[in-house]
């Protein structure tokens, strides 16, 4: 039966055109480029990065009940070398800053950061002369992850985010 | 000994002896504050052989402004002492009491680090906690509480939390 073609109505048949297109023009650069991402967000090592409380719920979220291994993230790494991925969980001190960004410059591109809690997002509570201020003032941060601390459902939901992200962005940055 | 055992000890000496709560307190000149301590260590029936730590109280309208408080125990008598030295705004440095016990190094570097109280004599008196290079003593009832001046964001003046706007 006749489809009755309207305006701004796919068939689907066109895409199909589109797609012989495409691959006339290279349809497997952009796939590589898709399984890349894929590849980089289904087994993302984070760096063992605890600062203070918001680190407990990040073991948690690592640990049997919330289960990180689901997202192949189950394996901090102790050496930023080996990671590409920084939740960077707790208040930074002013002492501890030189330190972040020494192992953030560390990792192996690419990198992306988290920041978990308020006090790594804005410096939190503590508004007095030993915490950061926002810890993007001093590495840039991908995600921010409100509340103090966040429950490890809301870090998984920020890593998802990401991963999202990762997805979405491809290989040339 | 007791803490009012302790007392009577050394009000001879030192007339204003507290004893507050079960705690003693003996409250010295500056000057003295060596040859008290070099007295709690060696005299045997004191033998205050272990230093708890030093650190300091800031009252800034009063005179004088600081207190410092040396914490001192004795592991032979178990039982415990506190020497109080006050010191005036424009003149906070006391002798160092690193030669009497090596354990005061590291209190006392910390208690520069937050008041500013010089201890003459001390072998490596520098920052211990904060940053080399810091500048404020930031336990100083002075100090501003809340906003604070960043050494990130171009040394950028952050507000208090409440303030903000985004």
């Amino acid at each position: 039966m006749p489809v009755e073609r309207l305006e701004g109505f796919h068939t689907g048949r066109e895409a199909e055109d589109e797609d012989e297109e495409t691959l006339k023009r290279g349809l497997l650069l952009t796939s590589l480029d898709k399984a890349v991402s894929w590849a980089r967000k289904q087994s993302m090592w984070p760096v063992t990065f605890g600062l203070a409380c918001c680190a407990i719920e990040m073991m948690s979220t690592g640990a049997g009940h919330y289960d990180l291994s689901r997202w192949g993230m189950e394996l901090f790494r102790a050496s930023p070398r080996q990671s590409d991925l920084m939740i960077v969980a707790g208040r930074v001190s002013q002492k501890m800053a030189p330190v972040l960004r020494t192992v953030y410059d560390q990792m192996p591109e690419p990198k992306w950061v988290i920041s978990m809690g308020v006090c790594a997002s804005q410096g939190g509570m503590f508004t007095n002369y030993a915490i950061i201020q926002g810890v993007d003032s001093i590495v840039p941060v991908d995600i921010y992850v409100p509340g103090c601390p966040p429950r490890p459902e809301m870090l998984m939901y920020g890593i998802l985010r990401l991963h999202e992200k990762v997805q979405k962005e491809g290989t040339i940055r | 000994m007791t803490a009012i055992e302790l007392a009577e000890a050394v009000r001879a000496t030192w007339p204003e002896t507290v004893v507050s709560r079960g705690e003693l307190s003996v409250v010295l000149e500056r000057e003295e504050l060596l040859s008290a301590l070099e007295r709690f260590r060696d005299e045997p029936r004191f033998a205050f052989d272990l230093f708890l730590g030093v650190t300091a109280t800031d009252w800034p309208d009063a005179e004088p402004r600081f207190w410092l408080a040396y914490e001192l125990y004795s592991m032979t008598h178990r039982h415990r002492a506190r020497l109080k030295v006050g010191l005036s705004a424009d003149d906070p440095a006391v002798p160092s009491a690193t030669g009497l016990y090596p354990a005061a190094d590291w209190h006392e570097r910390e208690t520069y680090d937050f008041f500013g109280i010089v201890f003459e004599g001390h072998p490596n008196l520098r920052r211990l906690l904060l940053p080399e290079g810091w500048e404020t003593f930031p336990l100083r009832k002075t100090e501003e509480l809340g906003g604070v001046n960043t050494y990130y964001r171009g040394g950028a003046f952050i507000p208090p939390v409440d303030k903000r706007t985004s």
